[in-house]
């Protein structure tokens, strides 16, 4: 299963050994973590050919950023699918964007727009003075935003209905998460906010003030009705109008 | 007398409710048509794509980092419609030699009344404020995948088609 990532980047020169050490760290952590793959190191611990102590490096890294959110929600974040296997795309998506962008700031690039799958990073500006202008999707109309944020040196993840049909679980219950057509979470980096977009959108009307109390983090959350409820500093990050 | 007044009155209030209702629709109309353009007019960045998982490298990143001679000729190939849950999506690429040098949305899902049915219901200085960010010009999107897959296998088909 592949996803789209893109990276603009806006600064000059010839960046393309960094583009494609970017997109190496991200087939990476396709091929530890995806349950698509057989050989992957999570098929073959679901196998039992791997535990938790002969997994790689890269894997207890992930499993314990996983565990630690696992614990601070309750459960509601889940390291484990509906059939009890060990299932770590709730985290390892975002993560290895994050990876990825980490990776670039450390070749020397500071102006760039990473987007994995929905899931983006919003590195410096687009052009001197000028933040990067995110779009958050219309759960109800797809190519329609329901809002734009401007961005600088953040990371936006969004979590919603309309990609997969209803494949958020409330790993409390093990039933689909009901409540939110669109949860977006704003963040300092990418994996805090793709795992609490999860996270909120699992624990219903409650998650986004949760997540803003314990997380440097904003909400921007659409309930099934289409109310709007926002959590920390939003508004903030609401691009201007034009 | 008395009943000159009741009629006058009555006609009053019917033209003040007509007024404002017809009024709240051009106000409402006028901050849809911007969004509906900026997004139609938005421009695509195809700096670097790929598809990261699979076991096949995908072709796009190479197409896409591939460099034109001087002087390539330019086509432009217009992609398969291809279906999503919300509609079709097409597109139309511009290759300089084997370079893309843009990419032009033909199609997409059509646009439903969403933000009228959200502006019955949400507080209004939030909404205000959400709604005022809509005509920002859009960078890029966060959220669902359906629709760029559906454009992503749209470009692939143009690429397939590259002679």
């Amino acid at each position: 299963m592949g996803i789209p990532m893109s990276i603009d980047i806006r600064d000059g020169g010839d960046h393309r050994a960094a583009v494609s050490e970017a997109f190496a760290i991200v087939h990476e952590a396709d091929a530890i973590f995806s349950p698509y793959l057989p050989e992957s190191e999570l098929s073959r611990l679901n196998r039992s050919e791997l535990t938790l102590e002969t997994v790689s490096g890269l894997f207890t890294e992930a499993h314990e950023l996983a565990s630690r959110f696992a614990a601070a929600s309750g459960g509601v974040f889940s390291l484990r699918n509906a059939a009890g296997e060990w299932d770590l795309n709730g985290l390892v998506k975002g993560w290895a964007a994050q990876r990825a962008a980490d990776r670039l700031k450390a070749l020397g690039l500071a102006n760039f727009c990473l987007n994995a799958g929905g899931d983006v990073v919003a590195a410096g500006s687009i052009e001197p003075g000028k933040a990067w202008n995110v779009g958050i999707r219309s759960p109800q109309a797809p190519q329609q935003m329901m809002a734009v944020l401007a961005l600088s040196d953040l990371a936006v993840a969004t979590s919603a209905t309309y990609e997969r049909g209803e494949h958020i679980i409330d790993g409390r219950t093990g039933r689909p998460a009901r409540g939110f057509s669109s949860v977006s979470v704003i963040a300092p980096e990418l994996t805090t906010a793709d795992v609490l977009a999860t996270t909120v959108f699992a624990m219903g009307v409650d998650g986004p003030h949760w997540a803003a109390e314990r997380y440097p983090c904003s909400v921007l959350a659409q309930t099934e009705n289409g109310t709007l409820v926002e959590a920390g500093d939003l508004r903030r990050w609401l691009a201007p109008a034009e | 007398m008395n009943r000159k007044w009741r009629g006058t009155a009555l006609f009053l209030a019917i033209f003040v409710v007509m007024g404002a209702t017809f009024g709240l629709k051009l106000y409402l109309g006028s901050m849809h048509s911007p969004l509906a353009t900026s997004l139609a007019a938005a421009p695509v960045s195809p700096t670097a794509t790929a598809k990261p998982g699979g076991g096949s490298p995908s072709p796009v990143p190479s197409a896409a980092a591939t460099t034109s001679g001087p002087g390539a000729a330019a086509t432009t190939i217009t992609g398969d419609t291809e279906s999503t849950p919300y509609g079709n999506v097409q597109v139309s690429v511009r290759f300089s030699g084997r370079k893309i040098t843009n990419v032009t949305v033909l199609q997409v899902p059509d646009s439903g009344n969403y933000d009228q049915q959200v502006a019955q219901v949400v507080p209004p200085t939030l909404l205000q404020e959400v709604l005022s960010s809509q005509s920002a010009t859009v960078n890029t999107v966060s959220g669902g995948t359906y629709t760029s897959n559906g454009y992503l296998q749209s470009v692939q088909s143009a690429i397939d088609k590259l002679p």
